[in-house]
């Protein structure tokens, strides 16, 4: 479970986020959604503590990623903006590097990489050095990554970005066993369709700021549009630029 | 601990993987010394084994008014040829490069002879011109030799014995041993084997830094629930490791070039015997984390793999700073100087090749000092890592 109240933060004199509060919640997906530049991953970034906020507080599971990111980072898995692969280890090794950083027991490293690898179908390429693998290879890999320690809340920072069709569908289908298995997962993308066809929640997010948070249908009530991208670009437009 | 260790293992497994890790680790920096100095000895073998027996030609103008001394320079293995027609030519010649050094004998030589006043002899010579010294200098001795034959000659035409004319016997006694006179030439070891120490860890200390972030796999790394002191700390000895790894080939490389090295022709007997070698090991390896860790943390600064190459290449240089500025002073070795990365390890290894005793003090104090300047570098590559500003 992730809440995050009145978060903010500027870079120089850039304002990425001004002011985001939501909640993420246990079983459900959660679509953060927002053209781009709108503050997602500097919200998510916060989220994996990478980034402090200027103000505001975020909690995951009810532990402040601020004061005690350590235990924060330990109850998340996230798939950042591209992700990155080390090309010379397989993807096998490339899981069970992130599985010892997560310090799991010794003896269940290898039985935990290999269900990763099962529930996201890598076994073809699962012992081959990453290096030359296709986007899609590369995102299933990074996610078996972020999974691998079974993780609560998982967060996916435009996991669909560079991926055809049929990755996609996979990964959606992925994302819904995880959001089956009692899991918070939250996601970023600024394609208004995917964030329908997937999530329970949406948050728009425009300019640093909150749009609309509701189900699909609220949105559609809430602008008075029925077509989903017609009611996207109405409530980014609810948001006044704050300069 | 574990973190640490995690990362060095991978680290250690991944750049074993890379091929650009290991061309640099493993063959370009232990075998780039041998062969450069292998180069080096060999030419200057050559040079000071030839300029004895080699026979020299110098160009004469006017050498008809002096047969004599022809005959004696002719006799010392100088070869007469045709000089410029004239004397200014001689000199212009000299100045483009043309010839190395022109004799000119005047026209009034043999009557100033025949009159016993100081007969002039110009040798023509560009000081600025390092090559041309030594042929000079041959032409010089060779013609003050001529002066004193003639002179003692003079002396016993009139009875004297020209003993007279050398009060003084100036004998110079040179107490350097063989093993000392190799030492300024392998004195040039030590930069090697720093050189080779550095460029095995290099593309490691890149590759784990700039190159993570390049690659996009910082991001994921930093979102693991692990302190980011770990994670560097982990890439620091990993680095070490693969410096140690350079190092420890580049040293056996030279244990066994150096046997294939006309060495004794020099007149030196470097001791770099197996225990040597060791010594050695032990004395160069506390660098490796002074080179690591400032390699990691200029390779933080930088935006990209590309831009951090450049970067780290500068402090592949940075260890001949104090070396040659102590070369040049000639400077002895003392406690103080033992504070000092690279130049307290080359002066130790130069009196390790010397087969001079160790002063324990100086080991112990550049080990120490080394390893605690390797410890502050590393502790501020660690706060490095804390920003927030590392993602870029």
């Amino acid at each position: 479970m992730i809440r995050v109240t009145d978060l903010r933060k500027s870079f120089g004199d850039v304002k990425a986020v001004q002011g985001v509060s939501f909640n993420a919640d246990d079983g459900k997906i959660t679509g953060l959604l927002g053209p781009n530049g709108a503050g997602k991953s500097t919200t998510l970034r916060t989220l994996y503590t990478v980034l402090k906020p200027d103000s505001g507080t975020a909690t995951i599971d009810g532990v402040d990623v601020v004061t005690d990111s350590l235990a924060a980072r330990a109850r998340i898995g996230s798939l950042p903006h591209g992700s990155g692969l080390y090309p010379h280890l397989t993807a096998r090794e490339n899981i069970a590097y992130y599985a010892r950083l997560y310090e799991m027991p010794p003896d269940t490293i290898d039985a935990a990489v290999q269900t990763v690898i099962d529930q996201l179908d890598i076994n073809d390429f699962a012992d081959r050095r990453t290096k030359g693998f296709s986007q899609g290879q590369r995102t299933k890999v990074s996610l078996a990554r972020a999974l691998v320690h079974g993780p609560q809340n998982i967060l996916l920072d435009e996991p669909s970005n560079g991926l055809d069709v049929m990755a996609t569908r996979s990964l959606r289908e992925r994302i819904r066993e995880l959001k089956a298995a009692g899991k918070c997962v939250l996601f970023s993308s600024h394609v208004m369709q995917e964030v329908a066809a997937l999530c329970d929640e949406i948050v728009i997010i425009a300019a640093g700021q909150v749009a609309l948070h509701d189900t699909t249908d609220g949105i559609r009530r809430a602008t008075g549009c029925d077509d989903l991208e017609e009611a996207f670009v109405k409530a980014i437009g609810m948001v006044e630029p704050v300069s | 601990m574990k973190t640490i260790r995690t990362v060095f293992l991978k680290e250690v497994k991944d750049n074993f993987r890379d091929r650009r890790t290991l061309v640099s680790a493993l063959l370009m920096g232990p075998l780039f010394g041998p062969i450069l100095f292998a180069f080096v000895i060999n030419l200057s073998v050559k040079q000071s084994l030839s300029s004895a027996d080699e026979a020299l030609d110098l160009p004469v103008i006017g050498s008809d008014y002096a047969p004599n001394l022809m005959t004696y320079l002719e006799s010392n293995n100088i070869t007469i040829v045709d000089g410029p027609p004239t004397r200014d030519d001689a000199i212009n010649s000299v100045g483009n490069g043309e010839h190395d050094v022109v004799l000119v004998i005047p026209e009034t030589f043999g009557e100033h002879l025949s009159e016993m006043t100081p007969a002039t002899v110009e040798v023509i010579t560009d000081q600025a011109n390092t090559q041309a010294e030594r042929e000079t200098r041959r032409a010089t001795r060779t013609l003050r030799a001529y002066n004193q034959e003639l002179a003692a000659m003079r002396l016993t035409a009139r009875g004297v014995n020209p003993v007279i004319m050398r009060p003084l016997n100036v004998d110079e006694v040179d107490v350097s041993t063989p093993s000392g006179r190799s030492a300024i030439l392998l004195g040039m070891l030590s930069y090697f084997f720093i050189f080779a120490l550095l460029t095995g860890g290099m593309n490691l200390a890149i590759d784990a830094t700039a190159g993570e972030r390049e690659r996009g796999s910082l991001e994921p790394l930093l979102c693991l629930p692990v302190k980011r002191d770990h994670l560097i700390y982990g890439k620091i000895f990993a680095t070490c490791l693969f410096m140690a790894i350079s190092l420890s080939l580049s040293l056996i490389c030279f244990h066994f070039t150096l046997k294939f090295m006309p060495l004794q022709e020099l007149g030196m007997t470097p001791n770099f015997g197996s225990l040597v070698v060791l010594m050695a090991f032990l004395l160069l390896v506390p660098f490796a984390l002074v080179g690591a860790s400032l390699m990691t943390l200029v390779a933080s600064f930088t935006k990209s793999f590309k831009e951090a190459q450049t970067w780290v290449s500068v402090v592949l240089l940075a260890p001949t700073m104090p070396i040659l500025v102590v070369s040049i002073l000639m400077v002895r070795p003392s406690t103080a100087l033992m504070f000092i990365p690279s130049l307290s390890q080359h002066l130790l290894l130069v009196g390790l090749i010397k087969n001079e005793a160790l002063n324990w003090l100086h080991v112990v104090v550049s080990v120490g000092g080394t390893l605690a300047i390797g410890a502050v570098l590393t502790w501020i590559c660690a706060r490095l890592y804390r920003r927030e500003g590392l993602l870029g």
